[in-house]
């Protein structure tokens, strides 16, 4: 390769395209060649670098000087001051207040993608898009030059761990179910996607179902077997008419069926779908489901990789794990153990979601930490508000306070720090959220999605979500905590499966972290975030109000009086605390105390 | 179309999506992209998907290819829109009412101007 001292990187996005991008490209190369510069100086063209605002634009490396309203007209004079000269030209130099366009969002150059690589860019409809961007080449290599064995080392080598949560890694995985003894033996996929403001499996699934299929077949191939099913919500309809159209087009050009690629290989995928429960994400639960039971887990040992699927051993994946196959095959496992850190390779996507300023769907390196995911990619908390916790893992996951916020990500420190990767969920909570409430809230969902199968999880959530209610009702008594506590723990050691095993997760998290608010409720009566309802008070400040009557008009209960233009007074015997007399307010006179 | 028996057959595939799209961007014909997921469909991405056709219809716009993609990550600015003139960079439109889609369809598909105003950074 020629080696370049310096490289100059040009924005060519649409905003400076239009301000001259391209005039100025072929400006700096006539330049460099009039100085004999060019064999020095490369000249490259980019996406955004951020300042597209005062484009055209422009990074020169390797000083990372960033030049901004760079005109042909003054290339001569840069050229010579920067490349001849080696001086800064500082008029060109980009303001060192940064200036972020507020309609475009600030650039996430810390995303990596290799899971969601297609999404957004490929007709998810169209077998040929994929084919363009490589599809299939992986399970070409792996039926023409690869033996079961090598995929499942290769798979190994890669590092990559379930990323249905638990964090399993999956060449092992694979390894048990190939050794498992039996003729039979079955591939499923969990497309089950049910944790509340989670939607990366969707996502994969509607835009590139074709690299979950392709993913499918390699395991297929490597723990030899010839039927798979997917296993996707119905709550997920254009996912699974994606997928079906994705299967019919793979069926078509023999790329599913028998005899793949002429390798004498034989396999073929269904899609099943769930009927709306909770917990048929948990595998063995989503194993009686497809054999048309009742969706209830059972005791593990023994596992699915050794009796799964009407008995027969069976892999259960998740939705990205499958979608990172082929990127690992074609690519190396060197190359993705590049990403994450010791223990956690790759990247994870998450579901950015809360009172963020961005929230929307991510894939990051693991390692990477919360500051950087919250801040930098998530554009950090809406209104300017301070941060007070990220809720991570979903309803099984746990809340993860400020003090978190350098950790870096992975499987190993976030159990350290309470709470489990689980799918991916990411709730970023503001200083305006009540703990307590959201404990309660997760409890509710739990609470209302287990199966009922073992006492543990069917009576002890139940019980949590009452005392829940009962100190978010102002009703909590000396002891609540400790009883809590003990609950938690019991639920913990003797629930079936993972939805009973981790269901405490998040009143365990926010007591660790937020055990005074928990006392501010029960001993002073008191919602320090000023959410839960029974334990607020909305009055009317006396020098802020003009007595207009809106707030008296339009309270749904007569709460207040008071006669025009004189001060108003809410009574709180009456108040339901709906707060519409805030929001109709035009003088902020309306406060909660 | 055959079905594929060898990796020669996946390779020539492969070749000809690829020539295919050239041709497309080469001929200097437009893609309107219309982001079709879940969140994409939820914000009135199908009334954006009418009102683009409609328009097209309407304006006997010639050369140009309306197709769907998934969610590509942003679903805040859902309805997105993507749009690619010949081999310029794809421009990303945010929040796509109909009437939004119609005035790109009217400055930028035809008459190349970019609606700045609606274009998002992703």
């Amino acid at each position: 390769m020629k080696y370049y001292r310096s490289h100059v990187l040009v924005c060519v996005d649409p905003e400076c395209l239009q301000k001259g991008a391209h005039e100025l490209v072929d400006a700096l190369q006539d330049e460099l060649v009039a100085t004999g510069l060019i064999d020095e100086v490369q000249v490259l063209e980019t996406s955004r670098i951020g300042g597209c605002s005062l484009g055209p634009e422009m990074m020169v490396y390797p000083e990372g000087v960033h030049y901004v309203g760079v005109t042909p007209d003054d290339v001569p004079y840069l050229v010579e001051e920067h490349f001849l000269k080696g001086r800064l030209v500082n008029k060109f130099q980009m303001p060192t207040t940064k200036v972020v366009d507020e309609e475009l969002g600030a650039p996430t150059q810390k995303e990596v993608r290799i899971v969601l690589r297609n999404c957004g860019k490929i007709d998810p409809e169209n077998i040929e898009d994929y084919i363009a961007e490589d599809g299939y080449q992986a399970l070409a290599k792996v039926l023409t030059e690869m033996t079961p064995e090598e995929v499942i080392d290769t798979v190994l080598r890669s590092g990559l761990r379930g990323r249905g949560g638990a964090g399993f890694p999956t060449g092992k995985k694979w390894q048990f179910t190939r050794q498992a003894p039996g003729e039979i033996k079955y591939v499923v996929c969990n497309a089950d996607e049910g944790d509340p403001g989670a939607f990366m499996n969707r996502r994969v699934l509607e835009g590139d179902p074709h690299s979950v299929i392709e993913g499918m077949i390699i395991a297929a191939y490597a723990i030899g077997a010839h039927q798979g099913y997917i296993y996707c919500r119905a709550e997920y309809p254009v996912a699974v008419s994606t997928l079906n159209i994705a299967i019919q087009q793979a069926r078509n050009l023999g790329l599913l069926g028998k005899d793949i690629l002429g390798s004498g290989f034989d396999f073929d995928l269904e899609v099943r779908m769930g009927a709306g429960a909770f917990v048929c994400g948990e595998e063995t639960a989503l194993i009686a489901s497809i054999e048309g039971r009742r969706g209830e887990p059972r005791p593990r040992p023994p596992f699915p990789a050794v009796q799964g699927l009407w008995n027969k051993p069976t892999n259960v994946n998740n939705v990205e794990t499958y979608a990172n196959i082929p990127q690992i095959i074609l690519k190396g496992a060197e190359w993705y153990a590049g990403y994450g850190t010791e223990k956690s390779k790759g990247t994870k996507t998450f579901a950015l979601a809360g009172d963020l300023n961005h929230t929307g769907l991510i894939e990051v390196p693991l390692g990477i930490t919360l500051r950087e995911i919250i801040y930098d990619v998530g554009g950090g908390i809406k209104d300017g508000k301070a941060f007070k916790a990220v809720q991570i893992g979903g309803p099984m996951g746990g809340c993860v306070p400020a003090e978190y916020l350098d950790l870096p990500l992975d499987y190993e420190s976030l159990a350290q720090a309470g709470t489990i990767m689980g799918s991916g969920g990411m709730i970023v909570l503001d200083e305006d959220t009540c703990m307590v409430d959201v404990a309660r809230y997760f409890m509710d969902f739990t609470q209302d999605e287990s199966c009922g199968k073992c006492t543990p999880c069917r009576v002890g959530t139940r019980r949590i979500l009452e005392i829940l209610t009962r100190i978010c009702d102002g009703k909590g008594q000396d002891g609540d905590i400790e009883l809590l506590e003990n609950l938690c723990q019991e639920i913990r050691t003797n629930s079936l499966c993972g939805l009973g095993q981790g269901a405490p997760n998040p009143v365990v998290s926010t007591l660790r972290y937020f055990r005074d608010e928990y006392e501010a409720h029960i001993y002073e009566k008191r919602c320090p975030a000023k959410v839960c309802r029974s334990l607020i008070r909305y009055e009317i400040l006396p020098d802020a109000c003009t007595g207009c009557t809106v707030c008296a008009r339009n309270c749904p209960v007569n709460a207040i009086s008071g006669e025009r233009r004189q001060t108003h007074v809410i009574d709180p015997d009456t108040c339901i605390r709906c707060g519409i007399c805030m929001q109709v307010c035009n003088f902020n006179a309306v406060v909660i105390e | 179309m055959p079905t594929i028996k060898s990796l020669d057959d996946l390779k020539r595939i492969r070749e000809e999506a690829l020539e295919k799209r050239k041709v497309k961007t080469a001929s200097g014909q437009v893609q309107v992209i219309v982001g079709m997921g879940t969140c994409g469909i939820a914000a009135g991405a199908r009334d954006a998907m009418k009102a683009i056709l409609e328009t097209i219809q309407n304006e006997n716009l010639e050369g140009v290819i309306v197709t769907q993609t998934g969610c590509i990550g942003l679903c805040e600015k859902e309805p997105i829109v993507q749009v690619v003139v010949g081999d310029q960079p794809k421009v990303t439109y945010g929040k796509v009412s109909p009437e939004v889609a119609r005035q790109i369809m009217q400055e930028h598909v035809k008459n190349g101007n970019v609606v700045k105003e609606y274009m998002i950074q992703v």
